[in-house]
């Protein structure tokens, strides 16, 4: 996977980034990880807005989902959900 | 144009992508998030220097999805006035690559420090000459990036490393400024507060801020973990008690024939018409580290009440400045 | 062929200002400072007047002004400046971020000392601080070589093997405030000589993009840079620095054809069987070669080498023009205290070190804070000069000419 580093004839002028922070994954960051239960989740969808790395996304039915190739588990889903359905889960 | 509504807004993508490398639970990215969900169309994004923007654009990689440019730190309200300036002369030549957009906004984001201290005088600059921009202040109340020192925007009695709580000195000797009455004394047209405790209050007052021409200044108060020492998960929790014990009540300022206008947002309305529902201040201060010497060893029972009659003075006047 | 052009009577800030009128950059931001500030009065009423399409944005400082060009520049706009001495002073956190972020903006400097203590009028102590920030870096002797430079310079910067910012130098009051005869261009000739700006390419997380601000094709401008890239990053800057001295000897010759007249990075002047030269920048030159002529009907072997071209340095340019000469002056409005001597003087050492048969050299600091260099001070460096070759020794490097004890 060592990709060669980039030399000054081959980088990008103007010191543009040339690649999207989605190659960079944060989810071995975090000892917890949270865990929807969608039985009881009302689908009020705050959980998206309050993740801070953009993390939490809406599906098609209209629940969240957690990606945890970024999720740095911080816990605020779960200490923000109105019904309580998000849990903090320790990593093994 | 999508309208702002909670549904409509979480399907939109996020102009802030994963993969950035802020502490867990910064409310800087919450907040970035939010406002960009507001967008209308073609966006052009400033950053000051400062946690958000080293930890968003790493060389070589970058999290933003729109157009995105730091400059420095004292200068991006300077960097937005070229760039709106830009696409006024472009639309006024029809040429050139701006020219075929019907509307490109402009947004910029800083911290307390670029906003307070040292960005002031541009900001103030690029506001007198009336730029049609959306200045948007993340105010963590410290410069967190270079390690939790006080700014002009650090209230009272916050330890901070250059104001620390020490045996004679508690913390941070003078008040925060007025930043949100500077702003609106230069008659911005559009002034808010936001707090990301309420996500559709931040999302159509930053769809306002857009919309209305001429410059615009979204003021959010951001919890740092870090730095007001506090568990990362109580981030979104203690900015709701900061605007529930009215430390930052929440509210929108406009011009009308020059007069400014104020008014009430719903969650510090409710408190104004049922004062028996504001939280006391100790509730807002208990949970964070920087306050700790408030508590402890001994409670400083002088200097909260103190704190709480400045906290009530302040209210007040805001009250009665939008007529409740 | 050359077209057509009319002489008018014009200052070199009114120059500058005529210039960048014909240009009609999209964005101008400027400040007001003595002795640039006819520019931004002329633009202003350019703007007024409705006879340009720039936005004018009237900053509340130079660290605006240069910050609101780069904003503009990344957005896609020609974007122009004016300034001098503490102006320039105030920009120079942004002169290097202008440069490391390969921003082609243009910028007039009309030369004025450094504060403090206080002083309006010319030396060339606020272009040399902005030696090193990656600016190229033109130097006028003339309201003409103004108004050449200030077209000429957006060719220059937006050339797509350079895409660096430039400034244009004129000395403060000598050049800024003194009308001269000055051949222009009718404006549609001006419009073709520069074009549409011209886009750097690059690229970003989707590919290959031009480097600008666009909604469509967006990329990150200005990112944090660590350890891993940025020297890798200042490389690239300094080697397009130098494939400069190739690309605008290009946009001279093409500007020559219009003009019809011929631009250089060095001009000799009498050098062939130079004994004693000077070498320097600017407005003074026009003055010594007065005296090179004087001290030629006179018998004395003098000649003298003006640049043009400070940054990218031209060296080839400069060691042919120097050729053989056994002594040679260095005769700069400039210092570095506590340096071994001042700018120019310390670069052209530097370059005539290597050659394997160098001359003597020695500097002389002169007109710091617009004290008049006359003929006579200038006849006293030759002396001066005349005396190392007698000796065959240089006895005092540095000295300063015309200062009272």
């Amino acid at each position: 996977m060592s990709e060669r580093k980039r030399g000054w004839k081959t980088l990008p002028k103007g010191a543009v980034p040339y690649k999207s922070s989605k190659d960079y994954q944060t989810g071995d960051w975090g000892v917890a990880k949270p865990i929807i239960d969608r039985t009881r989740c009302s689908k009020c969808t705050l959980c998206h807005f309050f993740c801070p790395e953009g993390a939490i996304t809406v599906r098609v039915d209209g629940y969240t989902e957690v990606n945890y190739d970024y999720c740095k588990g911080c816990g605020v889903c779960a200490n923000e959900c109105p019904v309580k359905c998000i849990k903090m889960e320790m990593k093994k | 144009m999508s309208e702002i509504t909670l549904k409509e807004m979480s399907r939109k993508p996020d102009a802030l992508i994963c993969g950035g490398r802020l502490c867990a639970g910064c409310d800087e990215t919450i907040v970035v998030r939010q406002v960009m969900k507001a967008t209308r169309g073609p966006t052009i994004v400033t950053s000051a220097t400062g946690c958000l923007e080293v930890s968003t654009s790493i060389f070589p990689y970058t999290s933003w999805e729109v157009p995105w440019m730091h400059c420095a730190f004292e200068n991006v309200a300077a960097l937005a006035s070229g760039i709106e300036a830009t696409i006024k002369a472009m639309h006024k030549k029809k040429e050139g690559p701006l020219a075929k957009y019907p509307t490109v906004d402009v947004i910029s984001f800083a911290g307390d420090g670029g906003t307070y201290d040292i960005g002031l005088q541009a900001l103030s600059g690029a506001i007198e000459r009336g730029h049609d921009f959306t200045y948007v202040l993340i105010d963590n109340e410290a410069y967190m990036n270079t390690g939790i020192q006080r700014s002009g925007g650090t209230p009272f009695g916050a330890s901070t490393t250059t104001s620390p709580a020490g045996k004679v000195i508690l913390g941070k000797t003078e008040t925060k400024k007025p930043i949100d009455e500077i702003i609106i004394a230069h008659g911005t047209p559009y002034v808010a507060t936001i707090n990301t405790a309420w996500p559709l209050d931040v999302m159509k007052k930053a769809r306002k801020a857009i919309e209305v021409d001429g410059p615009t200044f979204l003021h959010s108060l951001a919890p740092c973990s870090r730095g007001w020492r506090f568990p990362p998960e109580k981030t979104v929790e203690i900015g709701r008690l900061a605007t529930q014990t009215c430390v930052f009540p929440l509210f929108e300022c406009r011009q009308e024939k020059g007069k400014p206008v104020y008014e009430l947002s719903a969650p510090s309305l409710a408190i104004a018409k049922r004062p028996e529902n504001k939280k006391p201040i100790e509730a807002y201060l208990e949970q964070q580290g920087r306050y700790r010497h408030f508590f402890r060893p001994a409670r400083k029972e002088a200097l909260l009440k103190e704190l709480q009659e400045s906290i009530d003075t302040r209210w007040q006047i805001l009250c009665e400045k939008a007529g409740v | 062929m050359v077209a057509k052009q009319k002489i008018v009577g014009l200052n070199g800030d009114e120059a500058s200002a005529y210039a960048t009128k014909q240009v009609d950059p999209d964005v101008v931001a400027a400040y007001p400072i003595t002795p640039q500030t006819i520019i931004v009065e002329r633009f202003s009423e350019y703007v007024a007047d409705g006879l340009v399409g720039s936005e004018f944005v009237a900053v509340e400082s130079e660290h605006s002004a240069l910050s609101a060009c780069v904003g503009a520049s990344a957005a896609g706009a020609r974007a122009f400046t004016a300034t001098a001495a503490n102006g320039l002073a105030l920009m120079w956190e942004i002169l290097y971020i202008a440069a490391g972020l390969r921003q082609p903006i243009v910028m007039a400097v009309a030369n004025r000392c450094l504060g403090g203590p206080i002083n309006i009028h010319n030396d060339h102590s606020d272009a040399m601080g902005a030696r090193d920030s990656g600016w190229i870096q033109l130097f006028c002797e003339n309201s003409q070589e103004v108004y050449d430079a200030s077209v000429e310079a957006w060719r220059i910067a937006e050339h797509a093997d350079i895409q660096m910012p430039v400034m244009v130098n004129f000395d403060g009051f000598t050049i800024s405030h003194t009308m001269e005869n000055v051949y222009i261009l009718e404006d549609a000739d001006v419009k073709k000589f520069v074009g549409k700006r011209i886009y750097m390419k690059t690229e970003g997380p989707k590919g290959e993009v031009e480097f600008k601000l666009d909604p469509d094709t967006p990329i990150s401008i200005g990112p944090l840079d660590l350890q891993d890239f940025y020297f890798e990053h200042k490389v690239q800057q300094m080697e397009a620095m130098k494939g400069s001295l190739k690309a605008i000897k290009a946009v001279d010759k093409e500007f020559e054809k219009i003009t019809g007249r011929k631009l250089e990075y060095v001009y000799p002047y009498k050098m062939d069987d130079a004994e004693v030269a000077v070498v320097g920048l600017g407005s003074a030159m026009g003055t010594v070669r007065e005296v090179v002529d004087e001290l030629r009907a006179e018998g004395v072997k003098a000649g003298m080498v003006k640049m043009r071209l400070f940054r990218p340095f031209p060296v080839e340019d400069l060691k042919n023009a120097i050729g053989n000469v056994p002594v040679l002056g260095v005769m700069e409005k400039a210092y570095s205290i506590g340096g071994p001597g001042a700018p120019l003087y310390e670069e052209v050492k530097t370059v005539l070190y290597d050659l394997p048969k160098r001359p003597f050299v020695a500097d002389y600091i002169n007109g710091l804070g617009g004290k008049d260099t006359s003929p006579e001070m200038i006849r006293d460096v030759f002396k001066s000069l005349q005396r190392i070759k007698e000796r065959g020794a240089v006895l005092e490097p540095v000295s300063y000419v015309g200062v009272r004890e």
